[in-house]
């Protein structure tokens, strides 16, 4: 086990110009005493100002990676660093910059959520209590809540209680946002909702890190995706490049399937596949129009010719082997 | 911090944690349970004082010591009554927030948050050992006072008797009621200090606080074997009751200074357990 060192206040920025990235990590392991490897061997690059979504399916060691990087857990091997400050010996200068939501919210039932905002607060020795304030009065009106800051948490629903958690995220000015599921135990609209404030929060430059396993509650946001599975990164890009280097296809139907069959072979398209009335293959680098009039040149009867790309939901499928949840 | 994390944050230089230790201390005393703690401990001089009202006849003197000290002198109440508390009621007492102090904030999960913020790990720790010793003082306090005004109602009050029989004015017995006072403060705060430590083991603050309980009972009961004597030295509990010597004149301190001395080396080893727990410690909850 790793020990959080204390002298956080004098640690050097590292040698990574601060613009670079907002997390970089380096082979970062955990192995939990119980022996279940959590983490393996993890390389991510989020750059400064992306969505950055991390997905992969429950179990896959989201969340113990965002407890290392916050320095909860302390890694078995690997190293991290955090808006370019080495973590965990860096983590007084570097948390204090960074809003987090781990695992869901946590606050003290019998309090209010005004109470626990201000406790949040309290604990940071960095933020100015002659604005906490305006700040707590800030954060709460941007997760919609004003109205029920005065209510017990535990009188909260579902949905108060994550926007809580994100608003206690959002009390300072952050470099960088990580949130954990925001958008679990959220109805559509409240899922909405965290979408466009997370739009927003990215719009002022803020960095956000966020981890779903459904794909297609935050596809929407991201710049950049990293996708987990069983521990490992299975694929780290922006959300273009996935798309694009993902097998798109091009579909033909037509009653001369044999014939089509050989064009698109001549053609050197790979995998194509004949079937009764429709031949499809991979795309590839060729225009689908040169591929239409090369069919109609060979005299193929086309009826229909359309372009599939893949959802990213059959990437990810592809990359994690097994499905996300439908509805959580 | 370097200049230009400086200006890209504008935020004022780190405090030492004042407005956390704040929020720690309103939150232990706004809380139910602990309140009940205190009207608890408070009420104890209340019934004791009545008890002995009810028992005391004036001018017997070969009822036990403590009853005729406290029907001849109200003062004495405040005695009677931390003698009552000490074995059982206030460790436990203690045991309810100082054990609850680390694993309490695991369980609810606000640990995470609070490591997030980032409190530090450190200084979260001062914090809620200097939250626990206020409770000590508030605890120890609330039965002074309460005993005090039930001692100054139902009995006769003045000039105060010590246990060596010479007498002191009213206020210089108030000055050593003050000197008990802390000494017993310090009893606990000791207890605080092995309650943080159990705290840090676990996530189950009713574990923390059943194990934190059950120690000072333990220590007693061993204090109680005669066989064990070698030991007893040792044992925290056995110098809990030494504030009897602070009660002769002169004042007698070998005792409370031997004793003050074994809850200063309790309080430094199990504050450095704690800490060496604490601050290597995975939070996975
Ligand atoms: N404290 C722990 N002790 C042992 N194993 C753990 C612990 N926390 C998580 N794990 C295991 O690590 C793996 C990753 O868990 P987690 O990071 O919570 O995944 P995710 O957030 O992606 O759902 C899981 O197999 C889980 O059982
Ligand atoms: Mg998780």
């Amino acid at each position: 086990m790793t020990t959080t060192a204390e002298a956080g206040a004098s640690v050097e920025a590292s040698p990574l110009p601060p613009g670079d990235h907002a997390i970089a990590t380096r082979g970062l392991t955990k192995r939990f005493s119980g022996g279940q490897l959590a983490v393996d061997d993890l390389n991510l690059a989020v750059p400064r100002g992306s969505v950055f979504g991390f997905l992969g399916p429950n179990g896959s060691g989201k969340t113990t990676t965002i407890r290392m990087l916050l320095g909860l857990v302390g890694p078995t091997a690997g190293s991290h660093e955090l808006l370019g400050v080495r973590m965990p010996e860096g983590w007084a200068t570097a948390l204090p910059k960074v809003g987090s939501l781990i695992e869901g919210p946590a606050f003290h039932p019998h309090l209010s959520g005004l109470a626990n905002l201000y406790r949040c607060d309290a604990a940071d020795r960095t933020a100015d209590p002659r604005t906490s304030r305006e700040r707590i009065g800030a954060a709460l009106e941007r997760v919609g809540l004003t109205a029920a800051a005065g209510k017990r948490y535990k009188a909260y629903s579902l949905g108060m209680k994550q926007r809580l958690g994100i608003a206690a995220a959002m009390l300072g000015p952050r470099e960088l946002l990580i949130l954990d599921e925001p958008t679990n135990g959220l109805d559509p609209q409240g899922t909405r909702e965290v979408r466009t404030l997370v739009r927003e929060i990215a719009a002022e430059g803020t960095t956000v890190f966020v981890s779903s396993h459904l794909l297609a509650e935050i596809e929407q946001v991201c710049s950049h995706v990293a996708v987990m599975r069983a521990g490992r990164l299975v694929a780290q890009s922006s959300i273009e490049e996935l798309r694009d280097g993902s097998g798109t296809r091009i579909r033909v139907e037509t009653p001369d399937t044999d014939d089509a069959t050989s064009v698109l072979t001549a053609l050197g398209l790979a995998d194509v596949r004949g079937d009764d009335g429709e031949v499809s293959a991979e795309l590839g680098v060729l225009a689908p129009e040169s591929i239409c009039a090369e069919m109609v040149g060979k005299g193929v009867a086309v009826r229909g010719l359309a372009v599939m790309r893949p959802s990213l939901e059959d990437v990810f499928v592809q990359l994690t082997g097994e499905g996300f949840d439908v509805n959580g | 911090m370097s200049t230009a994390e400086l200006t890209l944050a504008p935020r004022r230089v780190a405090g030492i944690g004042l407005r956390l230790f704040r929020s720690e201390v309103g939150l232990t005393f706004r809380r139910r349970r602990n309140q009940a703690l205190l009207v608890l401990l408070g009420a104890v001089p209340v019934l004791v004082g009545i008890a002995l009202r009810l028992t005391a006849k004036p001018g017997n003197n070969d009822g036990p010591n403590l009853i005729n000290q406290v029907a001849g002198n109200g003062v004495f109440l405040s005695v009677g009554a931390l003698f009552f508390v000490l074995p059982l009621i206030l460790p436990l007492a203690i045991a309810v927030v100082s054990g609850d102090s680390i694993a309490g904030e695991a369980s609810t999960g606000t640990l995470r948050y609070l490591l997030a913020v980032p409190a530090g790990r450190t200084r979260l720790l001062m914090v809620k050992y200097a939250t626990s010793v206020t409770f000590c003082v508030a605890s120890v306090a609330t039965i002074a006072a309460t005993a005090l005004v039930t001692g100054f109602i139902l009995f006769p009050v003045g000039p105060v008797t010590l246990l060596s029989g010479s007498t002191v004015s009213l206020a210089a017995g108030l000055g050593r009621l003050g000197l008990i006072g802390l000494y017993v403060a310090a009893c606990v705060a000791c207890l605080a200090a092995i309650g943080l430590a159990i705290s840090t083991m676990t996530d189950s603050p009713i574990a923390a606080i059943t194990a934190t309980a059950v120690l000072p009972v333990t220590c007693e009961v061993i204090d109680a074997v005669p066989q064990l004597s070698a030991v007893h030295p040792y044992l925290f509990t056995h110098w809990w009751f030494s504030y009897d010597d602070l009660l002769r004149d002169p004042m007698v301190t070998q005792n409370v200074t031997r004793g003050l001395l074994t809850f200063l080396a309790y309080t430094l080893i199990f504050g450095s357990v704690a800490w060496a727990r604490f601050t290597t410690k995975d939070i996975t909850c």
